[in-house]
């Protein structure tokens, strides 16, 4: 296509959502209100670990207002992973704990209540009483994989299994072989904390039953029909009885892609019949909600006086908190970028997925990369340093080309990484080597390549 | 204790709630009036969503007590636009992008009216100032300090 034919590319275009924006006219999730809505509030353990013994609702259900009360044996399947959907395995988070199993993380959710305000529900929240037997809490993830740790899991170990192994490896060339070769060695150990994308509208949804017996769901997902196919799978209905409304959320930054509220509202709507809303608190959206994970990101490169990056061994470790929720997936990205957009001919990666009983992490924006790439340029300044090579050299020496090949055995096609700080170097006003300004990401064997 | 009734005028018109005692001018607006365009982030005086202008002044109503403003004119970003015009500082917003997800931009709008009523020409640091209580995550607030300043400019022209 040639770019006359092109009528937006190149052209300031208005957004289409701009004017509901500022007038504020936008419908967003919490904005919608319904006759006889019901408001759902949660308890949730107060501590890290412990093993639930009982639930007391004598009193709670003497609060004027009060609805019902939602516990475990009301949920038709109460063990899931939200990455089931593509095939994760296993089920491993109760949507509301039973009595007798444990609660692995401070805030997660026991019994729901929903009453017709929101300050009833508030009430017979906290009128709830828990016999609770606390266990120990593991809180660090190298505590988590010593000998002796409490397991957080209910299969025994503190890791996620990845077809077999405790780790997501990656195994490329001779690490070994090409460190006994290389000039020097240079180690880094990269350490980021958890983040909370902390969206100014908080998760929540609105459920609604509707005629048919069909329910209709608004919601501020970012994961629509993720919402809707674990919903339906939790409280076992066909999907065609779940229409789920969303489109209008007010921030997320992957904080709204995991499926927390939508089951709960759905089942509370179901036992009530009438449209429930379950929206989370600021405290909530900042304790509960899955946060970034934090990573340990230990990296070993070896490396040639002429600034080659022979070989790159890397062990990282993710705290997923209680429950993997996407983490798993996270690091298998991580694993696949682990080498950066350079070509490294032997690299091994260990990426671990580690439980601890902290609260759940998850997705947030480009997550197991964004940490990657902290981790990994910072290594890079370390090697430039080490060699006493200017870092735009180094960069230009190792950047990968379209053919070469990456450690996860993908051939590149679409580099553009050479001409991207050809770019960024004029637009700082740095003079490159006529060298360096003459390379293309074209294949190594070709003009340009190297 | 007893609930209350409690006259205002909003957006100039007057009207008149039964409110239980410390019920929010926040919760007033939004669930009885309908005045959606009033956010809730946080209900703390964290974010600065739910910012309404209280006799031109720039208030949190999340920790207003209506009580508090009995008989006092309260004004939302519901009363800048009509369906043919929008208020200049919401065409400022439009133009520059002052906005992602829009969650925030009400409360930055009602910020951006009142600064501009007081202070029709604000350096950039003033504007700065004057959003220093209003939580935006999606833009990094360029956009939005660009579209006040524009704002600005476009009221100097236009009383020149």
């Amino acid at each position: 296509m040639s770019e006359e034919t092109l009528s937006v590319v190149g052209q300031s275009v208005a957004r289409s959502d701009g004017l509901g924006h500022v007038t504020g006219r936008d419908i967003y999730t919490f904005d919608r209100t319904f006759p006889g809505m019901l408001h759902l509030k949660i308890v949730r353990s107060p501590v890290h670990h412990a093993r639930l013994r009982g639930v007391d609702l004598s009193e709670a259900e003497k609060v004027p207002g009060f609805v019902r009360a939602l516990s475990a044996a009301d949920v038709p399947h109460n063990v899931y992973t939200i990455l089931g959907l593509i095939g994760v395995e296993p089920e491993e988070e109760f949507l509301l704990t039973p009595v007798g199993e444990r609660v692995r993380y401070k805030g997660e959710p026991i019994i729901a209540i929903a009453a017709d305000t929101e300050a009833a529900a508030i009430d017979a929240v906290a009128k709830v009483r828990l016999d609770l037997e606390e266990l120990p809490a593991v809180l660090d993830m190298d505590d988590a994989l010593a000998p002796g740790a409490p397991v957080v899991t209910h299969w025994g170990n503190n890791t996620f299994m990845y077809e077999g192994h405790n780790c997501r490896r990656v195994r490329f060339g001779d690490v070994d072989a090409a460190f006994a070769k290389a000039d020097y060695i240079v180690e880094g150990e990269y350490r980021t904390s958890p983040i909370e994308q902390a969206p100014v509208e908080t998760t929540g949804c609105i459920a609604v039953p509707a005629e048919n017996g069909r329910y209709t769901v608004y919601t501020n997902t970012q994961a629509l029909y993720f919402s809707l196919d674990n919903t339906s799978i939790i409280l076992q209905v066909p999907g065609n009885q779940l229409h789920f409304i969303g489109g209008m959320v007010g921030g997320g930054f992957g904080g709204k892609v995991d499926v927390i509220v939508e089951p709960l509202a759905t089942l509370a709507a179901m036992k009530t019949g009438r449209p429930v809303r379950y929206v989370f608190t600021r405290q909530e959206e900042m304790q509960v909600s899955s946060t970034r994970a934090s990573e340990t990101i230990r990296i070993k490169d070896g490396v040639m006086a002429d600034g080659r990056i022979v070989a790159r061994k890397v062990v990282n470790l993710f705290d997923c908190g209680a429950y993997s929720r996407q983490t798993p997936y996270s690091i298998t990205k991580f694993a696949a970028n682990a080498a950066g957009p350079y070509f490294i001919p032997n690299v091994y990666v260990d990426a671990y997925c580690v439980y601890t009983n902290r609260t759940p992490s998850s997705a947030m924006r480009g997550f197991g990369i964004t940490m990657a790439s902290f981790a990994l340029e910072v290594q890079m300044d370390k090697i430039a340093e080490k060699l006493g090579i200017d870092p735009w050299t180094l960069h230009f020496i190792n950047a990968y080309h379209n053919g070469d090949i990456k450690p996860h055995r993908k051939v590149v096609e679409d580099a553009t990484l050479i001409e991207t700080m050809q770019a960024a170097a004029e637009l700082v006003g740095h003079e490159l080597a006529p060298e360096l300004k003459r390379m293309t990401s074209a294949p190594r064997s070709t003009e340009g390549g190297r | 204790m007893a609930s209350v009734i409690v006259n205002l005028e909003v957006s100039g018109r007057a009207v008149e709630i039964i409110a239980a005692p410390l019920t929010t001018l926040q919760s007033v607006l939004r669930n009885q009036l309908g005045m959606t365009s009033v956010k809730e982030g946080c209900r703390q005086g964290g974010c600065g969503s739910c910012t309404v202008l209280v006799d031109g002044e720039p208030m949190m109503s999340c920790l207003l007590p209506v009580e508090d403003v009995a008989g006092r004119k309260i004004t939302t970003v519901e009363a800048l636009s009509t369906p043919d015009h929008l208020d200049p500082i919401q065409r400022a917003f439009l133009d520059n992008n002052g906005y992602q997800c829009g969650y925030c931009t009400p409360g930055m709008e009602m910020i951006a009216k009142a600064l501009l009523e007081h202070n029709p020409s604000p350096t950039r640091d003033e504007i700065v100032d004057a959003l220093a209580g209003n939580i935006c995550r999606c833009t990094g607030y360029q956009p939005i300090i660009d579209a006040i300043a524009a704002a600005a400019s476009a009221g100097q022209e236009a009383t020149r």
